[in-house]
């Protein structure tokens, strides 16, 4: 690294560790305490990437976390790459490797910098207005503009990293450490409060710590230096969490907020393996307070992007933090006072100041003289009109301003420099405030929107509420610390303060140039490239409000979010429409405040953690058998179980043909159960359900259909008369949560009057269904003393009994038409209860199967399954079950809704079957039916909503829904596919065994 | 990210809870006497305030019991929780 660049006894800095890291493929060194942008410019590199639309060389403009121009990827082509960093947050170690975005191929020479020259081809809104015509060929332009634009890589390949969330109760949280969170974090941990203080940056301090001038005193001592003291007393303080290096990303009501802890990205490799690399912290915090700062505001005149043009307080923290001297030759460029302390501080560390351009007429403070006297030539009521120098600034252009700013005047002056520091006033940093839903208030006098109301319990202090200087900072926060925190006193009444800034300060959004307006590019949002040229043309466009200009100009929509130039854009459509500032308003700040990376916001929940899955007792023996396995739900349900090679086609057919022929066996543990006691359990089935429940006999079970009170199909399934007073619903898998949530809705605030109570026991039980004609026979083999006779164990009836020593009971219900038994048992019995199914349904070639088989046998049996053939726009008429609702009963939920005008129409979609005219052509499920071909718009009549080959009926079957489909049974229709049209009749549902025989084989 | 304090269990985080939609929207009880007209209003009409609102709430990964509270949309404070059942507070 060049030695001259480096400023020597910076205390932030360990010199004595020297390290090495790659930038665009070349080692540098810097030092312990350096970021990647302070160490690049140790080693004068300032070109660091390509702007995004006009890729124009760029720079390093900040030095903090609002930087926009100096982003960077790191760790590309490794797992652990990320894009978008900010070269001012990265904190240099061992190892690290970092290279320039948005250019190709080179950061020095960028194709992409054409865009530069033809840029007055390329206004706000030209994508938008130029490649939409045709239509159908966006497709084709915008691959080129995708591949042209976009801000860094995305990793390819899953992250490596372990992440991590934290839930934090506290008293008192603080945001931010500069002086203000650090005299409230010491307050409030003196007061008993368990408090918490978070700062985005490495060191706590903010910009007190480095300041060391005799211009701003405390007590008669430097304000660092007391500042220093301070935070020796506050880390003695045992109720106070201080954590470093973790941003604030969200603000919510009720002060609830997130904030991300990086814990490892500033370790070399070595250090940070198997550690967690970052952590999110979610933290319910009784009182908040607000100490975010300010952000520097730039200035805005032609090409005021070059790389060397930076805020006039990055430089100096460069020179009094970093010990980094960023220009040789330096001029800054102000509108207040807050340049000439950045001046004066570079001229004591004996680095050039050439001249300070004032847009002020003149100003007296103290710090002005002070650096007159060091020989610092001041224009005042002067503006830079132009910069030169392609990949670092050479030179700048300078002309006086007329009397009302509006223009300039007289000749040109061409200043020779290296480094422009631009000073544009402060903006309060109030992100965190309005997200949490607090309003603000536009401050003429310094052009400053400032806190003004809020709900949660918050206070907002120091600079981001408005107050810069120091004996404000201090007076005013020590105040508001007082009420908020009810406390007698603070530590920080009647301290003496040397301050010598004065507030005086001009304010010109747009600075004018001596050229018009549309041969000018005076940036206004660095990193999205949009210039005032393109706001004033989105207001001549006839765009007026500050959301629509946004989106149509792009301004404050990148990863930046437009913290330097937001306050600017509002600033040139006030001027421009004549309206006031206050009357313009702010976009909304939205979290987060600086971006996260996806494994913060997941944290451990990646991969098998990612959801939870519910599994049967029965699941090892399917894993073990090679089952597939589909989602329902939450549940991981066997799908079918492929025998050596076979497709699932194949396992399926094999699988139904057992089933219907010999015997089948089914995990049906997953389906929802809910168990109902209480002496008004039959009344409150009756009101649930559509059909009738006062007459069940006690070992009885009942198909039942549940509604919405919109009429339409919620729900069905079993239930079990157990006992006087007790019943066992079944629900379908995916329901049964939903369900349970609703009846308990009805009984707890409907009908509190009914002696009703409901357990969910989905997974107390494990249940086996066998199905087949063998099915009697392995059940008598698996309990012989009972009658399974069909008087004694009729169909739709219910056992209670025990399969050698355990309980269970068995339902002769049926979901495929065959004769079946459910047997459930406790759950922790479920897998011995399976495999003893197994063992003695192995004569009879007992076949496993999935839910596929099983859809596929109801399908033949026409039978529905709610979620598939309804969609929650499907009656039970719809589904022709009218056999279910009952006329007799005067409510129900829904009942009323089945009388409803749209409700009883006669061209409502219903259910229908329907057959292909090649039995071998199965339907696609979803597919559109039509009745006529050549209409134009063609007529949709319906759809596919289950579809099989039926291995039983040696044909295609399918499902569908299609208006008026009750009255089109032989009729033909057709389904147009991508290259053909498939011709099919309308059919009853019911494909198989209409009479029922089956159920008693 | 409210803080909910359930009647029957004190404070909790909102991510406990379920909105249930308005509250006092009583089911009548006839419905096979209402007009069509009327039985829409009960089943698809609420009133979606900016200001003071009577909401339903569930506290389903709790107690799974339901009660009431009075929120006031515009920024979310809650003014009042009280039971099902209990009548609405006057504004």
């Amino acid at each position: 690294m060049s030695d001259n660049l480096r400023v020597k006894g910076s205390k932030f800095i360990d010199e004595t560790t020297k390290i090495s890291f790659k930038f665009n493929g070349k080692i540098y060194y810097g030092f312990k305490g350096d970021t990647l942008a302070s160490a690049l410019m140790a080693n004068d590199v300032h070109l660091v990437g390509r702007s995004f639309k006009y890729h124009r060389p760029r720079g390093i403009m900040t030095a903090g976390s609002e930087e926009p121009n100096a982003i960077v990827q790191v760790n590309d082509n490794t797992a652990y790459t990320e894009p978008n960093v900010r070269a001012t947050e990265i904190e240099i170690h061992e190892g690290l490797e970092a290279s320039s975005q948005n250019c190709w191929p080179s950061v020095g020479f960028d194709i992409g910098g054409i865009n530069n020259i033809l840029s007055p081809f390329l206004p706000a809104g030209f994508y938008y207005k130029t490649f939409m015509w045709p239509a159908s060929s966006w497709e084709k332009y915008e691959h080129f503009i995708r591949h042209s634009a976009g801000l860094g890589k995305s990793p390819k390949v899953a992250d490596p990293d372990i992440y991590d969330h934290r839930y934090i109760h506290c008293d008192v949280l603080v945001i931010g450490a500069g002086i203000s969170g650090i005299m409230a974090a010491k307050t409030a941990a003196q007061s008993n409060l368990k408090t918490i203080l978070l700062d985005e940056k490495t060191e706590i301090g903010g910009t007190t710590i480095y300041q060391n001038s005799d211009n701003f005193k405390i007590n008669n001592k430097n304000s660092s230096d007391w500042l220093y003291n301070e935070i020796n007393e506050l880390k003695k303080l045992d109720n106070l969490e201080i954590k470093t290096r973790t941003s604030v990303a969200a603000y919510h009501g009720y002060n609830y907020l997130l904030a991300r802890e990086n814990l490892t990205d500033h370790l070399s490799k070595k250090e940070k393996q198997n550690k967690i690399r970052q952590r999110l912290l979610k933290i319910r915090a009784k009182k908040v307070i607000v100490a975010t700062g300010s952000l520097e505001r730039p200035l805005i005149f032609d090409n005021n992007d070059r790389p060397g043009i930076m805020l006039s307080s990055a430089i100096k923290k460069y020179a009094d933090y970093y010990g980094v001297i960023c220009g040789k030759k330096n001029v800054f460029f102000t509108n207040n006072d807050s340049a000439y302390e950045s001046a004066i501080s570079l001229s004591k560390k004996e680095i050039k100041v050439q001249a300070i351009i004032d847009i002020r007429e003149k100003s007296e403070s103290s710090i002005i003289k002070e650096a007159e006297s060091l020989g610092i030539k001041i224009y005042w009521s002067h503006t830079v009109v132009n910069t030169h120098g392609y990949k670092k600034l050479k030179e700048i252009s300078v002309m006086e301003l007329s009397k009302d700013g509006l223009s300039v005047i007289g000749s040109k002056i061409n200043i020779n420099c290296d480094c422009l520091g631009i000073a544009g006033g402060w903006t309060p940093a109030v992100h965190l405030f309005t997200q949490s839903g607090g309003k603000l208030k536009f401050r003429d006098e310094d052009q400053v929107f400032i806190p003004n109301k809020n709900s949660s319990k918050q206070i907002s202090i120091g600079s981001c509420n408005g107050d810069f200087e120091l004996d404000k900072i201090i007076k005013n926060s020590s105040n508001s610390l007082k009420n908020f925190l009810d406390i007698g006193k603070t530590d920080y009444e009647n301290l003496s303060v040397v301050t010598s800034k004065e507030t005086n300060k001009k304010n010109i959004w747009l600075l004018p140039s001596d050229k018009v307006i549309g041969k000018t590019k005076p940036f206004v949002d660095y990193q999205n490239d949009v210039t005032a040229k393109d706001i004033k043309l989105a207001l001549r466009e006839g765009f007026r409000s500050i959301e629509h200009v946004k989106r149509y100009t792009t301004t404050g929509m990148g990863t930046d979010q437009g913290k330097l130039g937001n306050m600017h854009a509002l600033g040139i459509i006030a001027d421009t429409t004549g309206v006031k500032m206050g009357e313009v308003g702010t976009t909304t700040f939205r979290p987060p405040y600086t971006p996260l990376t996806f494994g913060t916001i997941v944290g451990r929940n990646v991969g098998e953690y990612f959801d939870i899955f519910r599994r049967t007792p029965m699941n090892d023996w399917h894993v073990k058998n090679k089952a597939k396995f589909e989602n329902v739900g939450q549940w991981k349900r066997a799908w079918y179980y492929p025998r050596y090679n076979e497709t699932m086609h194949e396992a399926v057919q094999r699988e139904s043909v057992a089933a219907r022929y010999s015997a089948g066996i089914l995990d049906a543990s997953t389906l929802g159960k809910i168990d109902i006691q209480g002496s008004d359990s039959s009344e409150f089935l009756n009101r649930v359900y559509t059909n009738a429940w006062s007459k069940l006999g006690i070992g009885k079970c009942r198909y039942g259909l549940m509604l919405n009170e919109d009429g339409m199909v919620y729900d069905d399934g079993v239930t079990t008369k157990l006992n006087e007073n007790h019943y066992i619903m079944t629900t379908t898998t995916g329901g049964a949560a939903n369900v349970m949530v609703k009846l308990e809705d009805y009984l707890q605030t409907e009908w509190p009057e009914l002696d009703v109570y409901l357990t969910s026991v989905t997974d107390h039980f494990a249940t086996a269904s066998i199905c087949g004609p063998n099915s009697k026979k392995i059940l008598n083999k698996l309990i012989p003393d009972l009658d399974l006779s069909d008087e004694n164990f009729p169909h739709m009836s219910f056992k209670k009994t025990r399969i050698g020593k355990i309980k269970c009971r068995v339902m002769r219900i049926s979901f495929t038409g065959e004769l079946s038994y459910e047997i459930n048992v406790q759950a922790n019995y479920g897998k011995s209860l399976w495999e003893q199914c197994i063992k003695a349904g192995k004569e009879f070639n007992i076949t496993p199967y999935g839910t596929e088989t099983m859809h596929l046998l109801r399908a033949e049996k026409g039978f529905i399954i709610v979620g598939q053939d309804t969609d929650g726009t499907i009656t039970p008429i719809d589904l022709q079950m009218h056999w279910i609702v009952s006329k007799k009963k005067l409510d129900f939920i829904g009942k009323r809704s089945l009388y409803r005008s749209d409700t009883m129409r006669e061209d409502r979609k219903q259910l229908v079957g329907l057959v292909t005219d090649n039995p071998k052509e199965v339907l696609e499920e979803g597919a559109q039916i039509v009745s006529e071909l050549n209409q134009n718009p063609v007529q949709m009549l319906g759809h596919v909503t289950s579809s099989y080959f039926s291995p039983n009926l040696n044909k295609s079957i399918a499902l569908a829904v299609v208006k008026g489909g009750k009255t089109m049974i032989g009729k033909k229709l057709f389904i147009p596919m991508e290259d053909r049209t498939i011709n099919v009749m309308v059919t009853d549902p019911v494909f198989l065994d209409k009479e029922n025989k089956k159920l008693n084989a | 990210m409210f803080i909910i304090n359930c009647p029957f269990c004190g404070e909790r985080d909102q991510s406990e809870f379920k909105a249930g939609g308005e509250a006092h929207i009583e089911r009548p009880k006839q419905p096979t006497e209402l007009s069509d007209d009327e039985w829409a209003e009960y089943l698809f009409m609420r009133k979606n305030i900016k200001g003071v609102q009577f909401e339903r709430w569930n506290h389903a990964h709790g107690c799974r019991k339901w009660f009431n509270m009075a929120r006031d949309t515009s920024n979310d404070e809650i003014k009042l929780i009280y039971k099902m059942g209990e009548k609405p507070p006057l504004k």
